[in-house]
């Protein structure tokens, strides 16, 4: 089985061939201004690199940092408005309260509150009413609105109400484009609202940067089905990137991870990213990422989607380094590193000349000059470090530091106690993440235990539908297993409820592809 | 003498914020909704008006306003704005006099913010003062109490309208009551209780709690990591303990979170090790077993990174903190007070003595 894996970063664009589990080629390139052209790079150089070595490839898998950064730089965004279900609560803050002014301006800015919503027990606040809601689409129509977000209150305890609107919606507008809040989101209302809006804002830019891949794909003659790869590390298909572009923001540290885990085969230990600029510290549990428990800042935008529970600091390879503060980073010349680091010929002392300095690698052609000074800089970068080790761990245990990224180089062999190790092609980690993910199924349904059903035959029948919805999602059914699992009884109904929340992973199916 | 706040603008009162949870003593709750809600009425340009309570007239009626219910369902279902004018209503109708200043119970967490958007939406002014000096988990405990005042008459209101008002013959009663009808009510509700005039209540206020949270906001914002220490030397208090912690400890228990924690020292701290229990706030430390802070002295955890304040909820495994240890107000240290607040009440096995006698 033979796939593509394709990372674009801030800085580099890595591509990579992979054979089932064996690395065949990979290169990196710089991420161009209008990322397809580094993209061509990278998969050019590494198709090229494997001629004659692979024949038919099977799937080409992208993880892109397109839409993180058009909301960091408030362009190619859509004017999206926000019908919120709260009413007769929720006026005291209205959407968009906290964001930047030029993030709203961008947006244009512009809600409607209407009746409804549920109570934390599920009891309704106030009932839905279709002609209100018909009205606020219509009025917010009007204003040049292109994307509409619904929020509702506690639509994460019941969704019903959020999806009736939905539906109504769609008969009376089939050409409006709408995102629910709890597709995306979990509790908390403002931070769910704000995932939402930033989705719908998203979703013209999603459609363009799927048709320049198809593009690309064509023109390389690459006859193979496209993915994207979603925060959680899993694929998800052009169709649903389209509808849902936030899922996929944080994939750049979670295929790093993922990358990590699968090179160095341990499923269960910390990550550690090093880059030009950043060191991202993460940990994998069980091979994929540990997710972050509360609001997350997108671009000065509390938002709380699920997403990898990383800590990134200022320190990486081209991290500037201050002699009489013993400082590393946080600034850094950044890709610059090959014409200003010393050991290039440059004069900006930073990191990566310091740890050629203290032997722990070794790179360019000149020397990085004498440093009286050499223990206490290097002393600096490792403690640093080990700082972002230790808040990344959640126990005493011990575990290893897989050390990934063109900046692993820099770390010594213990970070806070814990053994640091690089696995080979260390510096391809997130391509080779995006080409080894796997394919989700989830299902969320509420099973009222009528008739004698025990609490584990409502589970398995949850656990049934996520592995349908895997295999029709393209996951091979022989190789599904439990990703995630919840039930929470639910009180508000009568009778005995359970609302079930299943994810399954499996393979991509490649047979017949 | 302290420098008293005149006026309270959106900057500053996101440094009230800031400092107010310092004050929370590892509780209080988010202050981050109750900014908003005030920065909903304020806009950019407005600002609430701060008075001291010995300028206002004797028999002058002040009203304490502040939110109750689950912090879960604060995060979702926010006000509907038209709480307080009600509130206000009733108790004036319940008093038969017109309020003249608006008091913050609570002055650590949520509670230090919701009084400003009653002070903003009826233009009247906030007392520079607060009953408590910091954050406490019981209605009970405030220093009213100590003054032998009742918490009622009081009235809650919902986001939907609906008012209700008490008049109960204990504290245990309102809090018993008031909780079963904040439930009915989905969980979270605006009230107005402990009235008080101007005059009588003074001696059993704490004065300038406002202005004091402001400083400490000042003072996190410039001196981040190294807030801890300018805190201990402004306040007359100390760094207890500088540490990572090792192990956190934590569980729900009659609406309350409970728990305890474990640090590993660092810096001049290396080689000890220091134990915290809380109940919602922190009650006491041990450094090496040997107890060096209790309620009602403030316990208060900073990042050492970032010199931000971390609550209980916050606190998680691996985290650098700072341990700062600051004197409560001297009316928490009569006997009658320590009964009310001190560790003993909370069942911790030790007697109170004040922060500095411990250090010696």
């Amino acid at each position: 089985m033979i796939r593509i894996g394709v990372d674009v970063g801030g800085t580099n664009t890595d591509a990579v061939i992979m054979n089932g589990g064996e690395f065949v080629a990979g290169s990196k390139r710089l991420t161009t201004p209008d990322i397809i052209s580094g993209v061509r790079n990278a998969l050019s150089a590494t198709m090229e690199e494997a001629s004659g070595k692979v024949s038919d490839i099977g799937a080409l898998m992208v993880g892109t940092t397109h839409f993180v950064n058009a909301l960091v730089r408030r362009r190619d965004l859509a004017p999206t408005g926000v019908i919120r279900i709260c009413l007769p609560s929720g006026a005291s803050i209205p959407p968009f309260s906290d964001w930047p002014n030029d993030l709203i301006e961008g947006l244009d800015g512009r809600y409607r509150l209407i009746h409804g919503g549920y109570e934390m027990d599920g009891r309704e606040i106030a009932a839905l009413n279709r002609d209100e809601l018909l009205q606020a689409v219509t009025d917010l129509r009007a204003e040049g609105i292109t994307e509409i977000a619904l929020s509702s209150v506690f639509s994460t305890v019941r969704s019903d109400m959020e999806q009736q609107a939905f539906d109504i919606i769609a008969e009376t507008f089939p050409d409006q484009s709408v995102t629910k809040s709890t597709d995306i989101g979990r509790l908390g209302l403002l931070e769910r609202e704000n995932a939402a809006i930033i989705n719908g804002a998203l979703r013209p830019l999603a459609a363009e940067v799927v048709d320049s891949f198809l593009a690309l794909a064509k023109e390389l003659d690459l006859q193979c089905p496209l993915y994207f790869t979603k925060n959680d590390g899993t694929l998800i298909s052009a169709d649903q990137v389209n509808r849902l572009p936030v899922l996929t923001f944080a994939c750049g540290p979670t295929n790093s991870m993922r990358g990590a885990a699968f090179l160095s085969g341990i499923k269960n230990g910390l990550v550690a990213d090093v880059g030009g600029t950043t060191m991202d510290v993460g940990e994998v549990q069980n091979g994929f990422p540990r997710p972050a428990g509360t609001a997350v800042s997108v671009a000065d935008v509390q938002t709380n989607f699920s997403m990898p529970d990383v800590i990134s600091i200022g320190l990486g390879g081209g991290s500037i380094i201050n002699r009489d503060a013993a400082t590393v980073g946080p600034d850094s010349v950044g890709h610059r590193l090959l014409e200003e680091g010393v050991v290039f010929g440059g004069s900006v002392l930073t990191a990566s000349d310091i740890a050629v300095a203290a032997g722990r690698t070794q790179m360019g052609d000149y020397s990085p000059g004498e440093l009286p000074e050499l223990d206490r800089l290097i002393g600096a970068l490792d403690q640093k470090a080990g700082d972002a080790i230790a808040r990344s761990r959640t126990s005493g245990e011990a575990m290893k530091v897989i050390a990934v990224g063109g900046g692993a180089v820099l770390l010594p062999d213990q970070l806070d106690g814990l053994d640091v190790i690089r696995p080979p092609h260390y510096d391809l980690a997130n391509a080779i993440g995006a080409a080894i993910a796997q394919v989700s199924g989830e299902d969320s349904r509420v099973i009222a235990l009528a008739d004698g059903m025990t609490r584990e035959e409502a589970i398995q029948s949850v656990v049934k539908a996520a592995e349908a919805a895997a295999v029709s999602n393209g996951a091979d059914p022989d190789t599904l297993q439990l990703l995630s699992q919840s039930d929470v009884p639910l009180a508000y109904l009568p009778g005995s409820n359970l609302a079930i929340s299943v994810t399954v992973v499996g393979e991509l199916n490649m047979k017949g592809a | 003498m302290q420098n008293r706040i005149k006026k309270v603008d959106r900057e500053a009162l996101a440094l009230i914020a800031k400092g107010s949870t310092v004050l929370g003593a590892g509780g209080g709750g988010d202050p981050y909704v109750g900014r908003l809600m005030v920065q909903q009425i304020l806009g950019d340009a407005g600002s609430v008006d701060v008075v001291q309570i010995e300028d206002l007239p004797h028999d002058a009626l002040v009203l304490p306003i502040a939110m109750m219910g689950a912090p879960q369902v604060m995060q979702e279902k926010f006000p509907s704005g038209k709480e307080i004018p009600k509130l206000i209503e009733m108790m004036e109708r319940l008093l038969e006099r017109k309020v003249e200043a608006i008091l913050c119970i609570e002055a650590g967490g949520l509670n230090s913010t919701i009084p400003f958007i009653a002070a903003a939406q009826m233009g009247i002014p906030i007392v520079d003062a607060d009953a408590m000096g910091r954050a406490f988990p019981e209605l009970q405990m405030v220093t009213l109490t100590l003054g032998g005042i009742g918490a009622t008459p009081m009235a809650m209101v919902d986001d939907k309208g609906n008012g209700a008002t008490f008049d109960t013959i204990s504290n245990q009663w309102t809090e018993k009551l008031a909780r079963a009808l904040t439930i009915e009510m989905g969980g979270s509700a605006m009230v107005s209780l402990y009235p008080i005039l101007a005059g009588p209540s003074r001696p059993y206020l704490i004065e300038g709690t406002l202005s004091t949270a402001l400083d400490m906001g000042r003072i996190l914002d410039e001196h981040k990591s190294g807030a801890a220490q300018a805190l201990a030397e402004t306040y007359n208090g100390r760094v207890l303990f500088t540490g990572r912690v090792r192990d956190v400890e934590r569980r729900s228990d009659a609406g309350f979170t409970k728990g305890k924690l474990v640090l590993e020292g660092q810096l001049a701290f290396n080689g000890k090790g220091m134990d915290l229990s809380f109940q919602n706030e922190f009650l006491a430390g041990w450094v090496d077993g040997e107890l060096v802070a209790t309620t009602p002295d403030l316990i208060t955890l900073l990042d050492a990174n970032t010199g931000g304040p971390v609550t209980t909820d916050m606190v998680k495994y691996g985290l650098s903190v700072h341990v700062l240890g600051l004197p409560c107000d001297p009316i928490w240290r009569s006997d009658e007070a320590i009964s009310m607040v001190g560790p003993r009440y909370f069942g911790i096995d030790a007697d109170y003595q004040p922060l500095l006698a411990l250090s010696n």
